[in-house]
């Protein structure tokens, strides 16, 4: 670089005299000691570490790299291709969420918390909602045919969210198919999923006391259809890894995290069962009616990314499984509490502009009670009051267990709600699972937890 | 342990103070500052929560109170000595423990065979701004993945010296957790091996989830009207 001529505009402010070699990739002095910044072709000047000092290569790993799962920021700390630390930088996506729901009813925050975990958003509203319920004391009063699509809606929503998890871990360690054939049978969950809450994603469909909706006509026959052809689709993608060599190689062994391990770090969810622990909140404190339902709670005893792929498999068998009993169970009725004190007063309709309140409430609020319209005003502006006092609810979320904290103060408003959210916790396991094992392997270990940053940070 | 086990039963004593009522809110719709004439302003109500729970507790959660006193007995302490209240509400059980005994508490939640807590899912941050000389809780709920069952215990700390113990050299699960609820709340959690800021920018001021720091939020107009920002609206306390 000695034919580079340069002058430092401002002076040698890193106090080193450095920069004058090369003038974008200079090494300079801190109190943390002698700094490199490689650019390529300068190996020379670095590969030797200096006197006294041990070599460290930081590396940051996101966070905006696509293998990181949204804004996930990795500080891995390197010697050669094994990475000796590996710590996460969280936050990014921080939105606030909790402090927003202490300004909204309790029936609107099912809005904000559907846009927590993303790829959950079912998960988050019943948790949320269940949490409600309890310091409400209506559990039971929910009606059976709300409980029941609730839990085809929260199903429904598992399978697309492993997909979600398998297709990009697949990507991200080089199976292409399995992401393309992930996203294309996801497309056939999010079509049921739209056909029953209206959206995609973000559905804010389980509100406290029932669900927004009922299933619309035709609708139970066009699940039974997608239930019936999913099976074929989804499996595309173990008959192409489950025994394949290269995808075992490189998913077996790696991102080890044992039971004893999972226990220390609170794991929970698909990570916890792939160390042989059967352990589901859906098993063990059954809630919406889960204890009616047969299915298997899949488990694996290899402990890495592999098993974790296995589990994930097999959920989502399951998961239709579950779907097509609650098909079975369907009665006619209602999906909202009796308690006209704390249920929504209408339900949705499409109309001619759009999703809206059925026009029938519509004709009956605007022209043949006049009470009927105070009470809606009331109950969508005021909302209902919630006895003061502190519950916790626990759910199965595609991740593990979904906490809701919820603090009343006897008023319309939460006081305190507090997420735990799966993805948050487990992420903590990032240097269990990473230390000691290669660079490449991080992105294997990482994509197993399958954080997604929207509940992380939320 | 020196008191006899007859009376080591009654957790709560008959003396124990009750709760204290957290807020009282006057009038409605954030009015007061006008003539109200809507009769609404001479509205009072006292939030109170639950009160302290009182033996038989019911249920499973009498095994547990019995097998916590029988465990802490080993530490010198008994439940009385641990406990300020045990509060049952919604089929869920509190424990409000004394800070000082926190850290042999959850030890024991963990170790002691009969508990077997072997999960810590974390703590929560609650900020009680009219609880004199107890404003900040930190509220942890723990799993028994072996009994099947869940707790809640929960600590109190002053306004002025927000400081509870750290139990992540129990349950290490707690980490991020205990950081979580140090970002958004400045409850200082001792003995926590790195506690920073973990949702919030390093150097980031202010503690956002506390209830004095503010929502934030501008004003929209809307065809001709203006809405408040969601913390400047009515409510309807």
């Amino acid at each position: 670089m000695a034919d580079v001529t340069y002058e430092e505009p401002y002076g040698d402010v890193l106090g080193d005299d450095s920069s004058a070699d090369d003038i974008y990739a200079g090494t300079y002095d801190t109190t943390e000691g002698r700094v490199y910044t490689v650019t390529g072709a300068d190996w020379d000047s670095v590969l030797a570490p200096p006197e006294g000092e041990k070599e460290r290569v930081v590396v940051n790993m996101g966070p905006q790299h696509p293998s990181t799962h949204g804004v996930l920021r990795l500080i891995l700390e390197l010697e050669g291709e094994t990475v000796t630390e590996a710590r996460c930088g969280i936050g990014y996506l921080h939105t606030g969420i909790e402090k927003n729901l202490e300004y909204r009813t309790w029936t609107q925050a099912v809005a904000y918390v559907t846009r927590m975990d993303y790829l959950a958003p079912i998960a988050n509203e019943a948790g949320y909602v269940y949490a409600v319920e309890k310091l409400l004391g209506i559990v039971d009063d929910v009606p059976e045919r709300a409980q029941l699509v609730r839990i085809i809606t929260l199903e429904l929503n598992r399978i697309q969210s492993h997909l979600v998890c398998l297709a990009t871990g697949g990507f991200e360690m080089g199976a292409l198919t399995a992401m393309t054939n992930g996203f294309r049978d996801r497309e056939l969950v999010l079509d049921l999923l739209e056909m029953i809450t209206g959206l995609r994603m973000n559905h804010a469909f389980i509100r406290p006391g029932g669900v927004a909706q009922d299933i619309p006509e035709g609708g139970v026959a066009k699940i039974r259809e997608v239930m019936r052809k999913l099976p074929t689709q989804l499996d595309g993608v173990p008959q192409l890894l489950v025994d394949n060599g290269v995808w075992k190689d490189r998913t077996s062994g790696i991102g080890y995290l044992d039971l004893a391990g999972c226990m220390a770090l609170g794991i929970t969810g698909p990570v916890l069962r792939a160390a042989g622990l059967p352990y589901d909140v859906r098993k063990a404190q059954p809630y919406f009616g889960y204890e009616k339902f047969d299915f298997e709670v899949p488990t694996a005893d290899t402990c890495d990314v592999y098993g974790r792929f296995l589990v994930r498999l097999e959920e989502m068998n399951q998961s239709i499984r579950i779907v097509e009993q609650a098909l079975d169970m369907l009665e006619p009725g209602p999906v909202m509490v009796a308690d006209k004190k704390i249920a929504w007063p209408a339900q949705l309709s499409i109309g001619g502009d759009g999703m809206g309140n059925s026009l029938e409430h519509i004709r009956h609020i605007m022209g043949e009670s006049m009470e009927a319209l105070i009470h809606h005003f009331k109950i969508v502006t005021e909302g209902f009051h919630v006895p003061a006092g502190q519950v916790y609810s626990a759910i199965e979320a595609p991740r593990g267990e979904l906490g809701v904290h919820i603090v009343s103060d006897g008023g319309t408003r939460p006081y305190r709600v507090h997420f735990r959210d799966p993805s948050f916790n487990n992420l903590q396991a990032t240097a269990a699972m990473c230390e000691g094992g290669q660079v490449a392997d991080v992105i294997g270990a990482v994509a197993s937890i399958d954080p997604v940053m929207g509940g992380v940070d939320r | 342990m020196t008191e006899n086990p007859q009376t080591a039963i009654d957790v709560v004593p008959a003396n124990a103070p009750t709760l204290p009522v957290v807020d009282v809110r006057k009038g409605m719709f954030g009015g007061g500052q006008s003539g109200d004439t809507s009769g609404y302003g001479g509205v009072v109500r006292r939030v109170e929560f639950p009160a302290p729970a009182q033996r038989p507790f019911g249920g499973e959660f009498d095994e547990i109170a019995d097998e916590l006193d029988a465990a802490l007995a080993d530490d010198g302490l008994s439940l009385d000595a641990a406990v300020e209240a045990v509060v049952i509400q919604a089929g869920e059980i509190t424990f409000h423990v004394r800070p000082e005994h926190l850290l042999a508490f959850v030890t024991r939640l963990r170790d002691e065979p009969a508990l077997r807590f072997e999960i810590c899912t974390g703590v929560s941050g609650v900020h009680y701004p009219h609880m004199a000389g107890r404003e900040f809780h930190a509220v942890w709920h723990f799993l028994s993945i072996t009994h099947n069952r869940r707790i809640r215990v929960e600590v109190s700390a002053p306004a002025q010296h927000p400081h509870v113990p750290s139990i992540v050299g129990v349950y290490p699960a707690d980490d991020w957790h205990e950081r979580e609820a140090f970002d958004m709340f400045g409850i200082v959690f001792d003995g926590h091996p790195g506690l920073t800021r973990i949702l919030m920018p390093d150097d980031w001021v202010g503690f956002p989830q506390r209830k004095d720091y503010p929502l934030g939020g501008i004003p929209v107009e809307y065809k001709g009207a203006t809405i408040p920002p969601p913390d400047q609206r009515r409510s309807y306390s």
